[in-house]
């Protein structure tokens, strides 16, 4: 006879609570920022090269900038620098995640999804914020922009970063393919490139719809009002709001195909 | 209610062809379990077996095409979140800690299991301990060797006591006194705490030295269940007999060439399977007889569980004997 067999029978065992959702994003993010240590450096560098060389450029083809048109380029290249991170990085991130089945380790632990992919996302736009400072600095320097409110680059960043890793999330998970989430991802970023950097009376009346429908264009014209120096607290705070409703859903969305990728 | 700790029932998984070519193949077909609690089972098969699969359903990452998987009471069919409750997984290898210290690894899944920022940490410190991992802590995962990246997966999955700990190949690619410190911590897990334990193995050493009972899976379905012993004693009365030849075998010689129509060839190594008798009588005229000179090594050995998995109709022959 066995050990087990003169045991008395079993009793059902009780489930704990889940791991909270911030404990959760914690330790994701802890763990996620070990694996962008190395890479974190020269990758902040490319994202932020290219948003000043937008803006060099730009600066350099426009004459006589107004300051509405000035503040709109400064904060969409400055945005860039998240869009970057958040959905190319993260995209081929997720990806990644996929194809090297490390989904399984979280998909098994008593843990919300969504905070797996808040935490991964949070570790990666937290190099974004010295970027898209920096990129908002030079450009208003470029551009003669008030520096009284530049401030407000830090909710932008923040609102921008929940709003877009979402999809960059859903990106790298829904793609069959590393590749494909790849190029999804770069796709994405050019949508915000354009949407982000173009001032919205310059678009068409059929991209303008478009561009309120980008996850990031509320956090760029938060920024882009602080760079005007027209920045209202009230207007602040239904844009911030409007990212992270944004970033609510997106978040959701990338949930559900984290549960898809671990059943696939 | 099931009086199990796990109670598998009727479980089919068919993973569907990629192609039209392509044949689909049947993971696991009809599997019937029950794990009592307290015990450490064993699922001992070849690659390709089905093992992984099946644990893979009980801790909800794979769902079944048919049939019931009961975990300590809940149905992890209906609702596969709670198996991260309850169970304590090590899959083949974990990618996701790759990048993590040692003690950062075993730290972070105690916080995701829900444990303090405090208790992870000491925890992780006594797993780190008690595994034999103190020099290497501070190292990334990624950087250690293949046996030490194991034993460290294995001081993370260990983290926070869970009731149930399904453990796919724990030991795999582990030194023989490695191997031996997993054994003796799973030990004092279930006589410490009464956690019960589901280990994945190929090798029929592990299996007969930790089991309490071991399922033979055999392609997807369950070939035998019952403790080592039992099913050793069940199958046969032979015995193994290892001939390993320095030379050419002396074919010349009655016993050997008697022998060689039922060894199985592997090398210079002939392993033939006898009656106790039968074999004893063999091994003393080899011995005693000029073919003794030919002859590098022999063994004479009472079944294994390999024994018992070839005697049942297992076809695929790579079960590790070490």
């Amino acid at each position: 006879m066995t050990q087990a067999e003169t045991l008395a029978p079993p009793v059902t065992v009780a489930v704990r609570r889940r791991t909270s959702w911030w404990a959760t994003a914690d330790a994701v993010y802890r763990l996620a920022l070990a694996r962008g240590r190395i890479a974190r450096g020269p990758l902040l560098f490319v994202a932020t090269l290219q948003s000043v060389g937008i803006l060099v450029l730009l600066r350099g083809v426009v004459r006589h900038p107004d300051r509405a048109t000035g503040a709109a380029v400064v904060a969409g290249a400055s945005i860039l620098v998240v869009a970057f991170v958040a959905l190319n990085l993260l995209a081929q991130r997720f990806g990644a995640m996929r194809a090297g089945r490390s989904l399984d380790y979280f998909a098994a632990l008593p843990v919300p999804v969504s905070a797996v992919v808040m935490g991964t996302a949070a570790s990666y736009a937290t190099f974004t914020v010295p970027g898209a400072l920096a990129t908002a600095v030079v450009g208003a320097a470029m551009f003669g922009l008030p520096f009284g409110q530049l401030w407000l680059v830090v909710p932008a960043v923040v609102a921008s970063g929940v709003a877009l890793s979402g999809v960059g999330a859903a990106v790298g998970l829904l793609m069959p393919r590393a590749e494909l989430a790849t190029v999804a991802g770069q796709l994405g970023m050019t949508a915000v490139l354009f949407l982000g950097l173009i001032p919205p009376g310059h678009l068409p009346l059929a991209l303008r719809g478009l561009r309120q429908a980008v996850p990031s264009t509320y956090a760029v014209d938060v920024l882009a009002a602080g760079l005007r120096g027209s920045a209202t607290p009230g207007g602040v705070l239904w844009r911030v709001a409007a990212s992270l409703a944004y970033g609510a859903v997106t978040l959701a969305i990338a949930a559900r195909a984290f549960r898809r990728a671990v059943a696939q | 209610m099931s009086q199990a700790a796990v109670s598998v029932r009727e479980v089919t998984k068919t993973y569907r062809a990629g192609g039209p070519a392509d044949a689909d193949t049947v993971a696991n077909d009809r599997i019937d379990l029950d794990v009592h609690p307290g015990e450490v089972f064993g699922l001992l098969g070849p690659n390709g077996a089905g093992k992984s699969t099946l644990v893979r359903q009980l801790v909800g990452l794979t769902r079944p095409d048919r049939g019931s998987i009961e975990i300590l009471g809940h149905d992890v069919v209906a609702t596969p979140s709670v198996a991260g409750h309850l169970v304590a997984y090590l899959g083949q290898d974990e990618p996701a800690l790759l990048d993590l210290p040692v003690h950062a690894a075993v730290t972070t899944t105690a916080r995701l299991r829900g444990e303090s920022r405090r208790s992870a940490a000491a925890q992780a410190t006594d797993l780190v301990d008690e595994l034999g991992l103190t020099a290497i802590a501070d190292r990334p995962l990624a950087k250690l060797s293949g046996g030490q990246r194991r034993l460290a997966c294995v001081a993370s999955a260990l983290a926070a006591r869970r009731p149930l700990l399904l453990l796919d190949e724990p030991t795999a690619g582990l030194d023989p006194v490695a191997r031996r410190e997993v054994w003796a911590a799973i030990a004092r897990r279930r006589d410490a705490h009464g956690v019960t334990v589901v280990l994945v193995t190929h090798n029929v050493l592990e299996a007969e030295s930790v089991l309490d009972r071991v399922a033979i899976l055999d392609r997807g379905r369950v070939i035998a269940c019952d403790t080592p012993g039992r099913l050793k004693a069940a199958v046969s009365d032979d015995v193994r007999l290892d001939l390993v030849w320095r030379l050419d075998p002396p074919y010349c010689d009655p016993t050997v060439a008697s022998l060689a129509e039922k060894a199985v060839v592997t090398g210079r190594r002939w392993t033939v399977r006898l009656a106790a008798d039968d074999a004893r009588a063999a091994l003393g005229r080899l011995t005693s007889g000029a073919a003794f000179a030919s002859l590098d090594d022999f063994t004479l050995a009472t079944p294994s569980l390999e024994d018992v998995y070839l005697a049942l109709g297992g076809r695929d022959d790579d079960l590790e004997r070490a």
